[in-house]
């Protein structure tokens, strides 16, 4: 097979652009949500209603933010508040989708961006911590998780519970405290992309990306997924989208 | 109340409201004074070794820079520190004067973890670190703002952030569902940076309020940088801009830049080139410290570290801010 046109990072970016729904709010964080956000509003989304956490609501993103606080997470928008009104509408069911990364993720969809190894004190590695992130995805309606795939990252166990998934399963988020019907969508990856399974909240695996097959999923995952029996396969990224992304969203190729 | 879980993470200190409510009694004028005076006068007055203190908005954005480099040239140490950050808490670290921590986020965003972080914790200098989340901490602050002791919500629940955070779980007294209850955070020391300020500490900012407004009323000291200083007419002209009243202020810093190499909105942009400086020193101990002595120790004031930078780049920074168009 020919090598594709596009990098890992450019799959990721699309993949997940075509999970943003216009007309919708979505909170979006540094790096990869920020382009698949840009992009999504040169597509199929122009009214797709991006939050950043520090205030700024409905921003056109013509040039690309390098931070969740900066000018560009405000450009041409709708409202510059601040982080307790965000994330207070957030609080109130306002906010439809949350777009998030993370170190490692488990079978349940809990993220890990604090500590890599046992947790004490001092810790072998640490990493810089919840930020929005567990916010975001105790508070949004869905979450849908951006991640590179490998057995380091896609752990039976997460080393530290961030940012809450299902937690340990059907009902626990209610069990938590956290509000009902919340939790993760999707889980988009550079192999696959993958949601979560009704009854057990368990990772499921939906569509392979492009030249990928079932069995590299499954090695470079360390837990059991479901694998259902009909698996799809992803659109490669069209020219337009890498046209859009490498001519428009990221001229100067800061993340691509 | 029926507490159902307690995090281990230590509560750095009480909120005493009471003690609160003394303090901005007794020890703040209503009286419109003029406090407008150097970093150095500013930072020598109210910080001090082991003062619980925090830094407003985050990073790269309306970051108090100035104020944050002239607690290192004063040699102040053994900080216990409360916020989220990239380049400000990143240079206290790396000098190795920060003891404890309230951490949510410190990292530097696109260029990924931060360094000075991994060294500072991971070598057990930073004695304790207690985790939160960004609205988690924002939401303190909201508390210490309200003045009340505590407030109920329903992030962090569930997870090990709340675990090694020095939150509560309780039952809602009224519908019986669980909630995280958030200790108020008081700062003994605040330092901020915003676009226009008078000589008594009227504050204006444009863009984003990030958490400005909780964290100016969460301070019993509250040290303030400004871009421009203004005569107190202008500040009365647009009274629905001011995010923070002359009363919660206890220092006026003069200050244009003091963001750099963060950027201020409206006024200037990052400069890219110095963050991503920052970001190769922060990889090594030694490179931090050669970093601090070039752009830190080796200044002896702001006017310096603009004069250092130079007008003509200075000059492009403001060229790429961000426009009202």
């Amino acid at each position: 097979m020919s090598e594709p046109s596009y990098n890992p990072t450019e799959l990721l970016i699309c993949t997940a652009s075509r999970l943003m729904e216009d007309g919708t709010t979505a909170f979006i964080g540094t790096g990869i949500p920020m382009l698949a956000a840009a992009l999504a509003q040169r597509q199929q989304a122009p009214n797709l209603v991006t939050v950043f956490e520090f205030g700024g609501t409905g921003a056109i993103l013509e040039d690309l933010p390098m931070a969740v606080g900066e000018a560009r997470t405000f450009h041409k928008a709708l409202h510059a508040s601040g982080i307790c009104d965000v994330m207070e509408a957030a609080q109130r069911g306002f906010i439809d989708y949350g777009f998030l990364g993370g170190a490692q993720v488990d079978p349940y969809g809990n993220l890990n961006s604090t500590i890599i190894g046992p947790v004490h004190h001092p810790p072998k590695v640490r990493l810089p911590g919840s930020g929005g992130a567990n916010d975001v995805g105790s508070l949004c309606w869905h979450t849908i998780i951006i991640i590179r795939h490998s057995k380091r990252s896609f752990v039976s166990k997460v080393d530290f519970v961030t940012t809450p998934g299902y937690l340990t399963g059907p009902g626990a988020r209610e069990a938590a405290g956290l509000p009902p019907d919340t939790g993760p969508l999707y889980v988009v990856s550079n192999l696959a992309l993958l949601g979560f399974d009704d009854d057990t909240k368990r990772m499921k695996l939906l569509a392979t990306q492009p030249g990928v097959t079932v069995e590299q999923v499954v090695a470079e995952t360390s837990f059991e997924l479901i694998i259902p029996t009909q698996v799809g396969v992803s659109e490669a990224p069209t020219d337009e989208e890498l046209h859009i992304l490498r001519d428009q969203v990221d001229r100067q190729r800061l993340y691509i | 109340m029926n507490i159902i879980e307690s995090g281990i993470g230590e509560l750095i200190e009480l909120p005493d409201m009471n003690a609160f409510r003394e303090w901005n009694r007794t020890q703040k004028t209503r009286k419109l004074v003029d406090k407008l005076m150097t970093e150095r006068e500013a930072i020598s007055r109210y910080a001090y070794d082991g003062c619980y203190i925090g830094t407003e908005l985050y990073g790269t954005v309306r970051c108090p820079m100035t104020l944050v480099r002239e607690v290192l040239r004063q040699g102040i140490k053994d900080l216990r520190v409360a916020g989220q950050g990239v380049t400000e808490l990143d240079l206290w670290l790396a000098a190795g004067i920060v003891k404890t921590l309230d951490l949510t986020y410190i990292g530097l965003e696109v260029y990924g973890t931060s360094n000075a972080l991994r060294r500072a914790v991971e070598s057990g200098q930073v004695e304790k670190v207690v985790e939160w989340s960004n609205a988690g901490i924002s939401w303190r602050f909201k508390a210490a703002a309200m003045g009340v002791p505590f407030l109920p919500v329903r992030s962090m629940l569930g997870t090990d952030t709340l675990k090694y955070s020095a939150a509560k779980v309780v039952e809602c007294p009224f519908t019986g569902e669980k909630v995280a209850l958030l200790p108020a955070l008081i700062l003994d020391v605040g330092l901020m940076h915003v676009h226009r300020a008078d000589r008594y500490g009227n504050c204006q900012v444009e863009g984003i309020t990030g958490f400005g407004f909780e964290f100016a009323r969460a301070c019993k000291r509250l040290i303030v940088s400004a871009e421009e200083i203004v005569p107190t007419t202008e500040i009365r002209k647009y009274p629905d801009r001011t995010l923070v009243p002359y009363y919660l202020v206890d220092a006026v810093v003069h200050a244009p830049f003091a963001s750099h190499p963060g950027e201020m909105a409206y006024v200037y942009c990052r400069d890219e080139p110095e963050i991503k400086a920052w970001v190769e020193a922060s990889k090594t101990h030694e490179g931090s410290m050669a970093y601090l002595k070039e752009w830190v120790y080796d200044l002896p004031d702001h006017q310096a570290y603009l004069d250092k930078l130079g007008r003509l780049r200075l000059a492009r920074l403001l060229e790429g801010r961000e426009r009202r168009e």
